[in-house]
């Protein structure tokens, strides 16, 4: 339980705030003024550098199993990212990954 | 996803977003059953997540709030969750610089990471699309995301219950999010920045507050940008 006299609604509109400031910090301060190449050339890189090391935890040692890695998990986190590879298409990496993860569980993996 | 060239761009938007529906819908029943047991009535909950519309930085700050640490250390920890928008924020501007502070302002309050990395990719696979059609294409994202967002709260508040464990939902995120990634994973210099990214999370995940994720992402981007330069010089000189 949150302790009682806990100031919530300064932690409410705090991170309100300062969510929407992160979130607007370029798009609405730089805006249509151009970013330098090299500025450039490092974002273009930002999905593959976050959501692998974002996922990768989860993948490995998911909080369903506390923690212990699990081969259904495993194989189709694989199976997802080899399809998303192989056919470049986000459905049917989605689904190729769904498939095997229900598929595993159900042959009692 | 290049398969609806023909609708409009909100509606493509929304189509290519739909699955996330199975990511969002767990996620924010969770939140709101696990803000209404810490002891949240329903207009903070609520208010958190219509005003924050960040899981994991509620996560943090709840978390934080039931170990009864000081406002700024709530605050400290649930932004640093959120750092990563400030990227996805820059990321962004070379596609959506271009237009009135207002329309830049609404767009910030939904920098989620899956309308930053569908537009991205959508926006790279198209780069002459204009400014007006990626951001329809942008909000069209979130018009299944948003709405599901704020009733799986509230539905999770009011119910106090998920869906139960079996179905593995806890594993649409990974699924998700690999599977919009792969297909971004072209050259070398991406594979590289994926694989630093990787190695370091792991290795860094002890930090806390997502220390370790902020670190690894931005060793990630130097990799795959001076992989970049590094092959385009050797293409220069050979």
């Amino acid at each position: 339980m949150i302790p009682e006299g806990t100031p919530i609604w300064t932690v409410i509109f705090g991170l309100a705030l300062g969510t929407f400031l992160i979130r607007f910090s370029f798009l609405g301060i730089v805006g249509d003024r151009p970013l330098p190449v090299w500025l450039l050339r490092l974002l273009r890189y930002t999905p593959v550098a976050v959501i692998p090391g974002l996922v990768a935890p989860l993948v490995l040692f998911p909080a369903a199993t506390d923690g212990a890695p699990d081969a259904a998990r495993l194989t189709a986190a694989v199976v997802t990212v080899g399809v998303g590879l192989m056919a470049r298409n986000t459905l049917y990496a989605i689904a190729a990954g769904a498939l095997v993860l229900y598929g595993m569980f159900w042959l009692g993996f | 996803m290049t398969r609806f060239q023909s609708r409009s761009p909100v509606l493509q938007g929304a189509l290519d977003a739909a699955p996330f529906v199975l990511v969002i819908g767990p996620f924010g029943m969770l939140f709101g059953v696990v803000a209404t047991e810490a002891g949240l009535n329903l207009v903070e909950v609520m208010s958190l997540t219509v005003l924050v519309i960040a899981g994991a930085a509620q996560f943090a700050a709840l978390q934080q709030m039931v170990d009864a640490a000081p406002v700024a250390m709530v605050l400290a920890t649930a932004l640093a969750v959120n750092l990563r928008m400030g990227m996805y924020s820059a990321a962004l501007t070379p596609w959506l610089g271009q237009a009135p502070l207002w329309k830049r302002a609404v767009a910030s309050y939904l920098v989620v990471d899956q309308s930053y990395l569908l537009t991205t990719a959508r926006c790279e696979a198209d780069p002459d699309t204009p400014v007006a059609h990626r951001y329809a294409y942008f909000f069209g994202t979130m018009l299944p995301i948003t709405p599901t967002w704020y009733a799986a709260t509230l539905a999770g508040a009011l119910v106090g219950q998920t869906i139960p464990e079996e179905f593995a939902l806890d594993f649409a995120m990974p699924i998700t999010f690999l599977a919009m990634v792969a297909p971004m994973l072209k050259t070398l210099p991406h594979v590289a920045a994926a694989l630093t990214s990787v190695g370091l999370a792991l290795a860094l995940a002890g930090l806390p507050h997502g220390a370790g994720l902020m670190v690894a992402a931005v060793a990630a981007m130097v990799v795959g940008a001076g992989a970049e330069a590094w092959l385009a010089r050797r293409g220069a000189a050979a």
